[in-house]
């Protein structure tokens, strides 16, 4: 077939790009050639448009072993121990058919972190949809919970933690984003850098199907009316295969056959050995009629593209291969040597004893394009808000508004469709700040979550990429842990508009500030542009997820009361900042100005303090406060423990609503035993922490002083109602 | 006490129950499917997990395992079987239990701590529990909704071969209790004999108060007995 424009855009290339592939061939390339180029330099696989900027981020740091550029990144946890773990974005494929989407993000996601070595040990999510009226919403929100659920129940992974959120700037295109975390012994560790020549070059997993074929693509263009065409290109997802895939890796990892091994992900079989034999500066030739293939007459460019699950490839040791061939025989898996390594830094494929292609491997990875595109800076908006031109309310009216909001409610019709017990070491599941996982056998544990802002990010992106990383920050050190590194899922709108490149470029400035800050190194990631439909693309998401430490479990908190008249400490400022918070948004549907400033001095100072109170056993129980400000942290502590608060008027702050549902930012709730007030207040004042004596912890009744008196349990009642309804 | 946990590709409870049962001192061991002969074991485990996939009906293909014969033997000469969960659903398929587990009546998986009732508190499995004790014990499945016919029924009642009913926090078994829509709220059941249990809450999940509660340990230790 002779190649024409059409068939180039096709493939998702410009023409410009098209003429550069002929440059670095020294000929026109074939359909084969081309189908790979345009796996490998599309926006999902090459980073083209996002490699500049993330460069800036820190991604070192004493405690990481390996940052980005992996299939996942690795952190030391002391002793012999090391957590593996990413995140990636699997937009595009939940849209278009959300069961299957989301399995697959799951099962991709897994792969990454057990190819590396790791045994997964816990799986978190970040799935963002439509407006609840918008049609589309009910069926995609089912797809997809049930997606994540029916891959990690099955394989046996638990589910821990997770955000679900509304917005209509999803209507169109969803966001379904999938974290794994694994645990691995330090000294066993895989990487993906093939070395040595002559080597055998294996094929292991599932058989390769015409499914997924260009998903990669796909994700890396806009949708329009006719994305439902592009059904095909969703993979079909086969946990119990996976589940046989990861035990067979791991046993086969007990010993030193492998030289290196990855997974087939995006793109499949071209990325993998692709980017192996690229890493290590080697070449490499495939045999694509040794392929297993579960269709009749597949093209080795369906081979090639194909993006079916469950496969890995991996380099072996020489004499190695029987010894693993029985491990994979034993768990009824497909392994075949599919090729070897050379010294000729191309990738050749042969078919039917005929080479059917031959590139230089630099083309395909190191000489990817590289866009520096042009962005726009975002102005902070100066508009301030007049409350008093606002309608009335009472306190206790605009708190219910949202608890009974779908982005406030209790999410159980969520989290109890997923697993969160498997494994018998998760300690703290869904519905606390971050979620706990011990370390198998160990008495230390890590500490999860992920977290996001669209809101914010979208009115001031260089405040907002800061504020999440904070946020985030805080959760994991709301429960006692000391966070160590992040994964961070970027997921973004149309790079090649000037105003959406700013928002990812800005938003990258915030969250580079605030690792730094805080030594809070990105160790692996993934970005997602193009999510948008028809010219209309989503609020700028970067999602991050975070892993921290708890040295001595069980010293580990949760955020529920855990007695009657214990003392209501608040740790940081209240400025009373209203722009962009949920009050405004449920109460007033108003969504404008400036999101509330993030002062990382004092995001550290405060996250240290309550860091040390928590491990001198000063805090019975602790709380972030983000969203909704201080009253609804505050009844979240209720509502989840059952215990009342009685809190006195504010004796500063002139507004009450400024005061109880400001989203000003590095506060803390912590309850404290009054035995242990005093201790607690001297280590505040000579740390000079600002906090206040907000109030105590009572039965039954939720309190504020002269303005409401509420029963707890009907708060939670309210809080529980939503997804009931939907 | 010697006990073997039967492991089949898509187990995924088998490293939880062996946790559990060597905690509590059992001499465990683990059996990979493909084997054809059974270690002496006092008590044999079939696991939470998804056996051969689940693609099929539950425990279907799991229930034809070469392995499953040595398990029918053995139970059949009267050592002790516990199935949990997917462990319940293959002894159903195998025959060595009565009934069957249909799918959850919301249609969705269910993961949640539940309170049970301990109906049977006369057998080996269930000794140290008190009469009528609630438990709080974690379950995890798609297809728990226990089902059978009425002449089945009335012999499990009559002949005390229900284990565990799900209740409420005070003990009252009804419709809000029922998590899955198992018939009479039913949570485990004994075959006649009672030397086979079959149940689908997870008692291995329930053995270490850091992570959730103790209310599991009685099922192993009145098993130790």
């Amino acid at each position: 077939m002779e190649i024409n424009n059409k068939i180039i855009e096709k493939h998702g290339l410009k023409i410009e790009e098209y003429e550069n592939i002929k440059k670095l061939l020294k000929r026109s390339p074939n359909m084969l050639e081309l189908g790979i180029f345009s796996a490998m330099w599309n926006e999902h696989c090459s980073y083209k448009s996002s490699r500049i900027h993330l460069k800036k981020l820190p991604t070192k740091g004493k405690q990481v072993i390996q940052g980005p550029g992996e299939n996942a990144g690795v952190i030391d946890i002391g002793d012999d121990d090391a957590i593996i773990f990413k995140i990636e974005s699997h937009n595009h494929p939940s849209f278009i058919e959300p069961y299957q989407g989301a399995a697959t993000g799951v099962g991709g996601i897994l792969r990454d972190v057990f190819t590396m070595g790791a045994r997964p040990i816990a799986l978190l999510n970040s799935i963002h949809f439509g407006s609840p009226s918008h049609p589309k919403t009910k069926n995609l929100l089912n797809g997809v919970v049930s997606g994540i659920g029916g891959y990690g129940n099955c394989i046996g992974i638990p589910t821990v933690a997770g955000e679900t959120k509304f917005n209509e700037t999803y209507n169109e295109n969803i966001l379904v984003n999938a974290m794994a975390v694994g645990h691995a012994k330090k000294d066993k560790i895989f990487y993906s850098k093939a070395q040595g020549i002559n080597k055998s070059v294996v094929y292991v997993g599932s058989k390769t199907g015409r499914d997924g074929i260009h998903g990669a693509s796909m994700a890396s263009a806009e949708f329009d009316e006719k994305s439902e065409d592009k059904k095909p290109t969703v993979q079909v997802g086969d946990p119990f295969t996976e589940k046989l895939l990861l035990e067979a890796c791991l046993e086969l990892m007990k010993d030193d056959s492998i030289i290196a091994i990855q997974d087939m992900g995006a793109a499949g079989l071209t990325s993998s050995s692709v980017e192996m034999a690229s890493k290590g500066s080697l070449g490499i030739e495939l045999d694509l009629s040794k392929i297993p293939c579960r269709e009749e007459n597949m093209t080795p460019y369906e081979m090639m593209l194909s993006e079916s699950q469950e496969r890995m490839l991996i380099i072996l040791e020489d004499g190695k291969e029987e010894h693993a061939k029985k491990i994979f025989a034993k768990w009824d898996l497909d392994f075949v040597i599919i090729g070897r390594t050379n010294k000729t830094k191309n990738l050749t494929l042969k078919f039917e004893n005929q080479i059917v292609g031959e590139i230089p491997l630099d083309a395909l990875a190191t000489k990817a394009p590289m866009y520096d595109r042009k962005w726009t800076k975002k102005k902070i908006s100066k508009k301030k808000l007049n409350l008093k031109k606002l309608k009335k309310i009472k306190i206790e009216d605009a708190l219910v508004k949202i608890l009974s909001s779908p982005n406030h409610t209790n999410k159980s019709w969520i989290t109890d469709q997923y697993d969160q017990m498997v494994m018998c070491d998760t300690a703290q599941r869904s519905g606390s700040d971050a979620a706990i996982v011990r370390i198998h056998n160990k008495d230390k544990a890590i500490a999860v979550s992920v977290d996001s802002s669209a809101n914010y990010c979208k009115a001031h992106p260089i405040t907002g990429g800061k504020q999440i990383v904070c946020e985030n920050w805080r959760n994991i050190v709301s429960v006692g842990a000391r966070p160590l590194a992040i994964t961070n899922c970027l997921n973004f709108g149309n790079p090649e508009n000037q105003e959406i490149m700013g928002e990812f470029a800005e938003c990258l400035q915030g969250i580079k500030e605030a690792c730094e800050f805080l030594n809070y190194p990105v160790v692996s990631g993934n970005v997602s542009f193009y999510n948008g439909t028809n010219n209309k693309n989503i609020f700028p998401t970067p999602v991050i997820g975070g892993v921290g430490l708890i040295q001595k479990y069980p010293h580990l908190l949760s955020h529920r009361f855990k007695s009657i008249d214990s003392e209501i400490i608040l740790i940081g400022k209240t400025f009373g900042h209203l722009e962009q918070s949920c009050f405004l948004k449920e109460n007033y549907s108003i969504i404008d100005g400036s999101p509330p400033e993030v002062n990382l001095l004092n995001e550290k100072n405060n996250g240290e303090i309550v860091l040390s109170l928590i491990s001198d056993n000063l805090i019975s129980s602790a709380h972030d406060i983000s969203n909704g400000g201080l009253i609804v942290a505050l009844s979240e502590m209720s509502i989840h423990s059952k215990i009342g608060i009685k809190i006195e008027k504010p004796k500063k702050l002139g507004n009450l609503f400024e005061y109880f549902f400001g989203e000003d930012q590095s506060r803390y709730i912590l309850e404290v035993d009054s035995e242990k007030l005093k201790k607690t207040e001297t280590i505040l004042k000579k740390s000079n922490i600002f906090y206040e004596k907000i109030g105590k912890t009572q039965k039954k009744f939720f309190e504020i002083e002269g303005e409401m008196k509420t029963d707890v349990n009907d708060l939670f009642n309210i809080n529980n109602q939503w997804y009931n309804n939907f | 006490m010697k006990s073997s946990v039967i492991v089949f590709p898509g187990s995924n409870c088998d490293r939880d129950i062996a946790v559990a049962l060597e905690k509590m001192q059992f001499q465990n061991q683990m059996v990979w499917h493909k084997e054809t002969k059974l270690p002496k074991s006092d008590l044999i485990v079939i696991p939470g997990g998804f056996s051969y996939g689940d693609y099929l009906r539950s425990g279907a293909i799991a229930g034809k395992s070469s392995i499953i014969d040595e398990v029918i033997k053995a139970a059949n000469s009267g050592c002790l079987v516990l199935g949990i969960c997917n462990g319940f659903q293959i002894l159903t398929e195998t025959g060595l239990l009565k009934g069957t587990l249909l799918r959850n009546k919301n249609l969705k998986f269910i993961n949640r701590d539940v309170n049970i009732k301990v109906i049977n508190n006369k057998t080996k499995f269930t000794s140290k529990y008190i009469s009528n004790q609630i438990l709080k014990i974690n379950i995890a499945h798609n297809e728990g909704n226990y089902f059978t016919d009425l002449s089945h029924l009335e012999e499990l009642q009559k002949e005390n071969l229900i284990a565990f009913k799900y209740c409420n926090e005070q003990g009252n078994i009804n419709e809000d209790s029922n998590p899955n829509g198992a018939i009479e709220n039913i949570a485990g059941i004994f075959n006649s004999k009672k030397n086979i249990l079959g149940m689908m809450p997870h008692p291995e999940r329930m053995v270490d108060k850091y992570i959730s509660n103790t209310d599991g340990v009685n099922l192993f230790s009145s098993i130790l007995k």
